[in-house]
C-alpha cells in the first residue's frame, strides 16, 4: 500500500508572529520556517504504518517555493521514502492545493492520503475535505487513531461528545489531530539518508490547475491587547458587571 | 525555570557568511557534508537539546547522583535521555563510519557540544568522556582494541572515562603510583586508586571502559615512565557481531564527591584491585596518548564555558526585558507601565553586551578552530595538514582558558542581572555559575594552560605555531584596511595584534633568561592573545555581515545587531588588551621579590 503525505512549509510554531506594517499579511522575511506540526504527525503516522508492515511506500509532497525542499527533506528524515516538490510561488488556496493533490493522486495512485487537519498559518482546515470530495473517496478528519485492516481503515475521531470511530474503504483521505502520535526525533543516520532519497521537482504548470486566488485578503491585524483584569468585591458586583458591562449574561 | 534555544541562526551565519565551511565537503571522505547538511543536523540536535536534555538540568542539579554500595544512580530522566541520544546516533556524531559512527565534521561536533553544555552540562559529561576514550584508542590502540571498543563507544552502548588523577598528583602526573604488572597472557594487572573520575560509575550504560595511566615495574621515574591501559568494568565477551559485558573486573567505585556544581555528573573514586587491563600504545609512552585525550577534551571544556555563558545570557536577556523596576535615567521609556524594563539602563546593557560579544566571538573562534580539526584529519596535502595541526595546538590552551574564564564571568554577570532572584535556585542562574566554575579547573587548570601556551607552544619549532595565527590575522587586516566600512573594526585589531607581537618577543626574550618571567607573564599573555583572536573574529563577522552574497537565499544574512555588537566589542572589550599588554610588560619582579613568609605578613 502506498501512502501519500502532503506537507506544508509554514512559520515555525515557536515564532512570535508579526503583522506587516501595511496590514497585507504577516512578516515571513527572516522568520524561521518549519513543517506544519499537523503534517509532521501525518508523516509520523504514515512511517509507523510502514514500519508495522501495513504500508509499502510513503511519498511526501509539498506545494510551494523552492525552499519547501527543506520541509520535504525533514519528511524523509522521519522516514518518507521519496518526495515530490511542486514549485509554486505566491498564495495557493486550499481549493487549488486540493486540485493539485488530486492530480498527484492520479499519478501516484496511493491507497491513502494522510495530511494535517489544518495548517497553522492560515488555519483553513479545508484541504483534506476538498481533496476527498474531488477524488470521490471517503474521508475521516481529525484522526486520533488510525488502524488498517485488509482493505479498510478504522479511524477514531475526537468529537465534542467523545470518540467516534469510522470505518472507511480504501482508498481514503485521513486528516490528523494533535493526539494521533508524537513525532520522533530524526536520527542522524536518517538525516544523512534523507539527503540521498529521491526528490522530484515539477513546476505547478504541469498540473493544469488554475491556482489564482478566489479570495481577496482585505486586511490582517494583530489581535487586540488583552485588558488588565479587575478585582470585584462581591458576587452581586460580578453578576452586575457580566450583565451590564460585558453583556454576556 | 530557565529556558534555552540553541543559537542556530548564529551557526548558520558563521557557516554561510563568515567561514568557508563548504571547503570541508571538498575533502576526501567528507563529500556528503556540505553546509546544508551541517545545518539540518544542527537543527535536529537543537530539538533534542531544547526538549529532552534541557528540562532535566535544574531537577538533575537538585537531585544529584546517589552512591550506594559501589553503584551510582543518576538523576531521574537521565537514562531515558541518554538512550534517546544513542538511538539517534548522536554519541557517534564525529566518530569514524567504519566504527559505526556518523563521520560528521568536527565543526558539527563542537556545535553539538555547545548545545549539550548549554542544555545540561552535567549530562553532557557522559558522552563527552566517551569521546576522549574513543580518540585515545583510535589513535593509539591496536587494531583488535579498535575493533572491540570503538563501535561500542561510538554507539554509546558502552561509555568511557579518563583515569589520570590520584590523590597525590593532579597536574604532575609523574607522581602517579598505580601499578601495572604484566601477566602471562599479555594482559596486565592494574592496582591503584584514582580520584576525580567523571562518569567513573553510573547506571546509563552496561559497561564502562576506563583509560588508566599506570606504571610498569621497569618504568623510569617521572612522566617518562607512564603507560596507558584500557580497563573495562566488565570483561568484554563476543556477542554475534558485537560485544557484551561479561564477568566483573576488579574495578570498584569507592565513593562520589560532594561538590559545588555539575551535581548530576558523578565524580568518582575508582579503585583498581588487580584489575585486568591491556596496554594502549607503547610502554612508557602513555603521556603522548593521554594528550590525545586531553586535547580533544580541552576543546570540549572550552565549549562548556561558552555553553554556560550562552544559556545564562538568554535567560538574563529575557529577565531584563520582563523585569519592571524604576525608570530610565532620561525619563520613562514605557510610561503606560508601572515601571520601565531594566534593559533601559546603561549598566544592564553593558552587562548583556559584554556577554553577547563574548559568546558570539567565541562561537566564531570555535568554528574556525573546529575546521582545523577537520582539515587535519581529512586533508591529504601534508602541508595543509601540518598548518591545521599547528594552529590547533596553538589555539587549544587559548580557547580552554579564555572560554572558561570568560564563560564563568559571563554566567556570573548574567546572574547579576537577576538581582536577588539570581541567587535563588529555582531561577536556575546560580546553577549556571556553579556549573561553569569547574571548567576553569579541570582538564588542566587555566594557569597550566597559560604555561602550556608560553612554555611549550610559543617556542615550538622556533615560533612556527605562532606564525600560523599571526599571518592570517595580519593578512586580513592588510587586505581590508582600505575598506571604509571595515576600517572601524580592522584598525583596532591591527593595533592589538601589534601589541601582542611585541609582547610575544618580550616574553620569549625575558623567559629565555629567566623562566619565572615567562611564568609571571603567562596568564595575562594568554588573555591578550585571546582578545586579539576575538577581535579578528569580530572583524571577520563584521565583514560577513556587510558583504552582499547572491546565493544567500531568502534569509537576509545581514543583521544590524551583528555590527552593533562588533562595535561594542571594539569599544568596550578589546581595550582590555591594552591593560593585559601593560601587565605582561611589567614583568615578574613585583611578584617574585616577595619572600614566601611575607605573604602572611
Amino acid at each position: 500500500m502506498k501512502i501519500l503525505v502532503p506537507v506544508k512549509r509554514v512559520i515555525d510554531y515557536n515564532v512570535r508572529i508579526r503583522v506587516k506594517p501595511d496590514h497585507s499579511g504577516v512578516e515571513t522575511a527572516n522568520v524561521k520556517m518549519s513543517m506544519n506540526p499537523f503534517d509532521e504527525i501525518a508523516v509520523e503516522e504514515a512511517v509507523r504504518l510502514k514500519e508495522k508492515g501495513k504500508a509499502t511506500e510513503v511519498v511526501a509532497v509539498s506545494i510551494g517555493p523552492a525552499q519547501a525542499q527543506d520541509t520535504l527533506r525533514t519528511a524523509m528524515a522521519i522516514g518518507a521514502d521519496r518526495a515530490l516538490q511542486i514549485l509554486a510561488d505566491g498564495d495557493i488556496e486550499p481549493l487549488a492545493v486540493a486540485k493539485i493533490l488530486k492530480a498527484v493522486a492520479g499519478r501516484e495512485a496511493p491507497q491513502m492520503v494522510i495530511l494535517g487537519k489544518q495548517a497553522i498559518d492560515d488555519d483553513s482546515a479545508q484541504t483534506g475535505q476538498m481533496l476527498a470530495a474531488l477524488l470521490g473517496w471517503p474521508q475521516a478528519t481529525f484522526a486520533s487513531t488510525v488502524e488498517i485492516t485488509e482493505d479498510r481503515v478504522l479511524v477514531t475521531r475526537e468529537v465534542d461528545g467523545g470518540h467516534q470511530t469510522l470505518e472507511l474503504t480504501l482508498p481514503a483521505v485521513v486528516t490528523t489531530d494533535l493526539r494521533l502520535n508524537e513525532p520522533r526525533y530524526a536520527s542522524l543516520p536518517n538525516i544523512m539518508k534523507a539527503k540521498k532519497k529521491p526528490l522530484e521537482s515539477l513546476p505547478v504548470a504541469e498540473f493544469g490547475v488554475d491556482t489564482s486566488p478566489r479570495l481577496t485578503l482585505v486586511k490582517v491585524e494583530e489581535p487586540s491587547v488583552r485588558q488588565a483584569g479587575k478585582r470585584v468585591q462581591s458576587v452581586a458586583e460580578l453578576v452586575d458587571k457580566l450583565r451590564n458591562e460585558a453583556k454576556v449574561i | 525555570m530557565p529556558t534555552y534555544k540553541a543559537p542556530l541562526d548564529h551557526y548558520r551565519f558563521l557557516i554561510n557568511e563568515v567561514f568557508d565551511v563548504a571547503q570541508l565537503a571538498r575533502l576526501p571522505g567528507m563529500e556528503d557534508f556540505g553546509p546544508d547538511v551541517i545545518s539540518s543536523v544542527l537543527e535536529e540536535a537543537a530539538r533534542l537539546a531544547e526538549h529532552e536534555i534541557q528540562p532535566l538540568n535544574l531537577p538533575g542539579d537538585a537531585e544529584g547522583c546517589r552512591y550506594e554500595n559501589g553503584t551510582v544512580t543518576t538523576p531521574k530522566g537521565f537514562k531515558q535521555a541518554y538512550d534517546r541520544l544513542c538511538g539517534g546516533g548522536w554519541t557517534g556524531l564525529t566518530a569514524e563510519t567504519r566504527y559505526g559512527g556518523q563521520g560528521l565534521p568536527h565543526v558539527a561536533g563542537t556545535a553539538f557540544e555547545e548545545m549539550m553544555s548549554s542544555a545540561n552540562m552535567a549530562f553532557g559529561m557522559f558522552p563527552g568522556l566517551s569521546q576522549g576514550a574513543y580518540r585515545a584508542i583510535l589513535n593509539h590502540g591496536t587494531d583488535d582494541q579498535k575493533d572491540l571498543y570503538l563501535p561500542m563507544l561510538a554507539s554509546g552502548v558502552w561509555s568511557g572515562t579518563m583515569c589520570l588523577t590520584e590523590s597525590q598528583c593532579g597536574t604532575d602526573l609523574g607522581l602517579i603510583r598505580t601499578k601495572a604488572i604484566p601477566a602471562e597472557d599479555g594482559s596486565f594487572r592494574i592496582t591503584g586508586s584514582k580520584i576525580f573520575i567523571s562518569a567513573g560509575e553510573h547506571d546509563l550504560t552496561e559497561n564502562i571502559i576506563h583509560l588508566v595511566l599506570a606504571k610498569l615495574p621497569d618504568a623510569p621515574s617521572g612522566v617518562k615512565g607512564i603507560s596507558l591501559f584500557v580497563v573495562p568494568k566488565f570483561m568484554p565477551v563476543p556477542n554475534g557481531n558485537a560485544w557484551k559485558a561479561g564477568t566483573r573486573n576488579g574495578v570498584r567505585c569507592g565513593s562520589i564527591e560532594h561538590k559545588m556544581g555539575i551535581k548530576a555528573s558523578p565524580t568518582c573514586v575508582i579503585n583498581f584491585d588487580e584489575a585486568t587491563g591491556w596496554l594502549v600504545g607503547e610502554p612508557h609512552k602513555g603521556m603522548r596518548a593521554m594528550f590525545t585525550m586531553m586535547n580533544a577534551a580541552r576543546l570540549g571544556v572550552a565549549m562548556q564555558g561558552l555553553g554556560a555563558a550562552e544559556v545564562a545570557y538568554q535567560n538574563a536577556l529575557t529577565y531584563a526585558n520582563d523585569r519592571l523596576q524604576g525608570r530610565a535615567l532620561k525619563g520613562p521609556a514605557a510610561p503606560a507601565k508601572p515601571a520601565d524594563p531594566i534593559i533601559v539602563h546603561p549598566d544592564v546593557r553593558r552587562t548583556l553586551l559584554t556577554i553577547k560579544a563574548f559568546t558570539e566571538g567565541a562561537r566564531a573562534l570555535s568554528v574556525w578552530v573546529g575546521m582545523q580539526l577537520d582539515i587535519m584529519h581529512a586533508n591529504p596535502d601534508p602541508h595543509a595538514k601540518q598548518e591545521a595541526e599547528d594552529l590547533l595546538a596553538l589555539m587549544t590552551p587559548v580557547l580552554k582558558a579564555y572560554f572558561t574564564d570568560a564563560g564563568f564571568e559571563s554566567a556570573n554577570m548574567a546572574m547579576q542581572v537577576y538581582g536577588g532572584h539570581g541567587y535563588i535556585h529555582e531561577w536556575g542562574m546560580e546553577q549556571f555559575v556553579r556549573d561553569a566554575r569547574i571548567t576553569q579547573i579541570y582538564e588542566g587548570a587555566n594557569g597550566i594552560q597559560a604555561l602550556d601556551l608560553v612554555g611549550r607552544k610559543l617556542p615550538q619549532n622556533t615560533g612556527r605555531l605562532l606564525r600560523r595565527f599571526f599571518h592570517p590575522v595580519q593578512q586580513f587586516c592588510e587586505s581590508n584596511a582600505a575598506d571604509p566600512t571595515l576600517a572601524e573594526f580592522v584598525v583596532p585589531v591591527a593595533k592589538a595584534l601589534g601589541k601582542l607581537q611585541y609582547a610575544t618577543v618580550t616574553v620569549a626574550q625575558k623567559g629565555m633568561a629567566n623562566p619565572d618571567e615567562a611564568g609571571a607573564a603567562s596568564s595575562d599573555y594568554l588573555r591578550l592573545f585571546a582578545l586579539v583572536a576575538m577581535g579578528y573574529m569580530w572583524a571577520r563577522m563584521a565583514k560577513g555581515a556587510t558583504e552582499k552574497r547572491p546565493q544567500a537565499g531568502e534569509r537576509a544574512p545581514f543583521s544590524p545587531a551583528r555590527l552593533r555588537t562588533a562595535r561594542f566589542f571594539m569599544a568596550r572589550v578589546l581595550p582590555e588588551a591594552e591593560m593585559r599588554f601593560r601587565q605582561v610588560m611589567a614583568g615578574g619582579k613585583s611578584m617574585m621579590d616577595m619572600p614566601a613568609d611575607e605573604f602572611a605578613a
